[in-house]
């Protein structure tokens, strides 16, 4: 075994002082420590190996404590686990876990308690929707027991003692410790869930390792947290208190944040400019890990066939004005796409994308030769049909595309439809052109660029390349995969099977008081426990 | 009357079943699923998702199951995607919210709209009746999804006096934004059916007698006129009862208050069905129960009503 992989070496040594809340010098802190936020909607489930969303895994965070957490820029930084080491195959990997580590209800965290959360992620018993997840870390048999093919016990992950974890995986994962901040990795303490069974995750049955206890849960209310004094770093903890308000309607929350009711909530999509005039110490636009397109339907079967041109994709693609997009109807700062990957991805180098240095009109000119290449033009009209969800910035962004590619001949029918029945149709290659977005699962390239393989679950356009497969492949084993994926980028770019239009941005108003948010975190990790408020 | 009251009760029953079964039927025509979702699960995930949830069952059967678990438990089963909760809990937290605000409202609103609407009609042709019908309609234009925003902005964003949302166990505070910005339509509503009702009423023959021999105006009025004036409002007010206390999903939504109106149109588009079933029922038995009781309630106004 050698010693720590070297870039997790110096990932973490770096870190190293950024965990905890780390008062600024020259910050004086404030009396009233409490914070309250708005999350969007009820949160489904308090239980770590059920959770799916994302203000869920918010509050996970609060209440249990991984092997690993992230710092205020995305870095790996200790969490329960102190170290590591990876075998000389990189297969296997050993953490060292904290002795002062301690439940809620003082009992300590020990290896065994990741061990049977992990079990419990992938056990078909437990049904979870990130079952998969042990397959993404590639965990041996993680496939096989999430298929009920094998016993739960024979999953690759092994206490090796109170304080020694060990993990198993199928093939090298450069990426692997950064999986490790993702809630549905996080221990559960076995005797409450056993006494408790689904009543677990009830206020007063709960017990976590986090920085805070769950104090009340109102669903569709809210979610009261207070301060765990068993927690091993709470000496350093400020907050003493979180409450998550469920506010469905982001202009009703904008209202309550200011007349002071909420310390942070999002922007209603066009509102950034002119908070951002009024408030300019409040209103934050920060890059965030999710990919904005338009996806072709490319099925051999159910495709159209016009959609099977590349030049027609092509062209499709390049009568989009982004900068119209981002600057006109979305204005929240986001970036115009040229490619997938979200351009701050960890690691990731951003390839010359041919047409993204363009001008429009050049970008536009091109689109009509391509356009009269593959035979349509103002005498052959091409009828295209593109499908989204219910939401004011897809219809005014679907609208500002139809009138785009109404200059260049192509007749677009916006089909407007309910979410469910949306992703059913585009998982059943039911659809021309759909609009998609993903969020990275984690800080690095390969959780977009996995998604268009032959072998993704989510690759909906069916878009087919062993090319763009073999490079995925090499990547997993590769010592620095950068230059493949630049090249996956390219083969994307050159057969375009979706049209990239935007990155996102996470534009938020928040308590100019409030400290430690984690902003220039892409994948808005923030952790409760790093937070504090200055007084004035 | 006990008889009948027993029919009606009988009759309840099968309409009941009747109302499951389309609504199971409607809800599972609906494309997608439970499960459905952006990243679509890998079919092992899902199946067993399925079997845990009884999903992979035939349809009969899933159903069979699902009546058998209310008859014989009173178990309305799991929420789908509240995973921590069972439907009754579900309606247990927000039914209560809801029958708070919705009960105030639906006080407000009868005992301001019936006012206004006797008020207008009594004093007919005068600047009151103007008055009170400008307001109405006023009222009536002002759908709950605008009234709300307008009273946020003005009693908290402005004023500070009432918190923008929230239920808090139903303290004052967070009840009366939810109850004015639900009564208001349908107090605008009472308001002219009683009026329109009361003038006829008043135009009737029993009153001319009643004047004719001389009784003093409020006696004719609270005597003779208000209780047949009712009967038109009566009816309107069985169906209103049951919208209100089962939720306003704008209320709710715009209020935040954990109500069941949200978690019924939240279950719709997240094809909960567990939880949809639920409050479908709920809905239905409620309604099936107030309507047999405005019907009681006409026999007792209207002496020449026999059942």
């Amino acid at each position: 075994m050698n010693k720590l992989l070297l870039t997790t070496a110096l990932g973490l040594s770096l870190a190293l002082p950024a965990f905890a809340a780390e008062v600024q010098p020259g910050d004086t802190l404030a009396e009233n420590q409490e914070y309250t936020y708005r999350v969007l909607d009820a949160i489904k489930s308090m239980d770590p190996q059920i959770n799916t969303d994302v203000d869920g895994a918010g509050i996970m965070r609060s209440l249990f404590e991984g092997l690993y957490n992230e710092d205020q820029v995305g870095g790996l930084v200790p969490g329960v686990a102190t170290s590591h080491e990876l075998s000389d195959d990189k297969t296997t990997y050993t953490f060292h876990l904290r002795d002062n580590a301690k439940w809620s209800n003082g009992d300590p965290v020990t290896a065994n308690d990741f061990v049977y959360a992990w079990k419990r992620l992938a056990d078909p018993a437990t049904a979870s929707e990130y079952a998969w997840y042990m397959e993404l870390m590639q965990v041996v048999n993680a496939s096989e027991v999430v298929a009920g093919e094998k016993p739960v016990d024979e999953l690759g992950v092994k206490a090796v003692d109170d304080h020694t974890l060990e993990v198993k995986i199928t093939a090298p994962l450069p990426f692997f410790p950064k999986m490790l901040t993702h809630a549905s990795t996080f221990p559960v303490n076995q005797k409450v869930v056993e006494a408790h069974g689904d009543k677990w995750t009830d206020a007063g049955n709960l017990v976590g390792n986090g920085a805070y206890v769950l104090k009340e849960h109102i669903l569709g209310e809210k979610v009261v947290m207070e301060r765990n004094p068993m927690y091993w770093d709470d000496a350093k903890t400020i907050i003493t208190k979180a409450t998550a308000l469920t506010i469905n309607d982001e202009n009703a929350a904008l209202t309550r944040y200011l007349a002071g009711e909420l310390d942070r909530t999002d922007v209603p999509a066009g509102q950034y400019p002119r908070l951002e005039a009024e408030l300019p110490d409040e209103a934050n636009s920060v890059p965030q890990s999710c990919s904005y397109i338009y996806m072709f339907n490319l099925d051999e079967a159910k495709g159209p066939e016009a959609l099977k041109d590349v030049n027609v994709r092509k062209a499709l693609s390049y009568a989009i004005d982004r900068d119209i997009i981002v600057n006109n109807v979305l204005q929240g700062g986001q970036a115009p796409s040229y490619n997938w990957t979200h351009a701050s991805t960890d690691g990731f180098e951003m390839p010359e994308i041919d047409y993204a240095s363009w001008s429009q009109a050049d970008r536009l000119a091109k689109a009509k030769e391509l356009l009269a290449e593959a035979g349509y033009g103002p005498d052959n009209p091409l009828d295209l049909t593109l499908n989204y969800n219910t939401s004011e910035a897809h219809k005014k962004i679907a609208i500002a595309v139809q009138q785009f590619w109404k200059g260049i001949g192509v007749n677009l029918t916006l089909n407007n439809m309910e979410w469910k029945v949306h992703t059913d149709k585009m998982q059943n290659q039911d659809f021309e052109i759909a609009r998609y977005a993903w969020c990275g699962d984690y800080n690095e390239a390969s959780t977009y660029l996995d998604l268009f393989t032959s072998y993704s679950g989510h690759n909906n356009g069916k878009f087919l390349s062993a090319d763009y497969d073999k490079l995925l492949k090499d990547s997993k084993t590769a010592e620095n995969p950068a230059p493949l994926y630049k090249e996956a980028e390219q083969i994307l770019a050159a057969e375009m099977p979706f049209a990239p239009i935007y990155q996102y941005t996470e534009v938020e108003m928040i308590k100019p008081d409030m400290r430690g948010m984690s902003l220039n975190n892409l994948m808005q990790n923030w952790y409760v426990k790093d937070m504090y408020r200055v007084a004035n | 009357m006990l008889s009948y009251i027993a029919k009606r009760l009988a009759i309840a029953v099968p309409t009941l079943l009747l109302l499951i079964i389309i609504s199971f039927l409607l809800m599972h025509a609906a494309p997608g699923g439970p499960f459905t979702q952006e990243r679509a699960l890998p079919p092992q995930v899902l199946a067993n998702l399925e079997a845990k949830y009884g999903l992979d069952q035939p349809l009969w059967r899933q159903m069979a199951n699902y009546v058998w678990g209310i008859v014989a438990h009173f178990d309305f089963g799991p929420s789908f995607i509240y995973k921590d909760r069972t439907v009754n809990e579900i309606i247990a937290q927000g039914f209560p919210v809801t029958l708070t605000y919705g009960s105030l409202s639906f006080a407000l609103a009868v005992l301001v709209g019936v006012s206004l609407g006797v008020a207008a009609a009594i004093r007919h042709n005068t600047w009151l009746d103007y008055l009170a019908v400008g307001v109405s309609i006023g009222a009536q234009v002002l759908p709950n999804f605008v009234m709300a925003p307008i009273l946020v902005l003005v009693f908290t964003l402005w004023l500070r006096w009432l918190p923008g949302g929230g239920w808090e166990g139903g303290e004052w505070q967070y009840i009366i934004m939810p109850v004015v910005a639900l009564s208001t339509s349908f107090m605008a509503s009472i308001a002219r059916i009683t009026r329109s009702s009361m003038l006829e009423v008043l135009n009737s023959n029993h009153i001319r007698t009643a004047r004719a021999k001389g009784l003093p105006e409020r006696k004719v009025i609270l005597r003779h006129a208000l209780k047949p004036a009712m009967l038109p409002v009566i009816s309107y007010l069985g169906p209103a009862f049951v919208t209100m206390i089962t939720g306003s999903v704008v209320v709710d939504i715009y209020f935040s208050t954990g109500g069941i109106g949200k978690a019924f149109v939240d279950s719709a588009l997240n094809r909960d069905y567990a939880v949809m079933m639920g409050v479908t029922i709920l809905v239905g038995a409620l309604t099936i129960l107030f309507n047999l009781v405005v019907d009681i309630l006409y026999a007792w106004i209207d002496p020449k009503i026999r059942y």
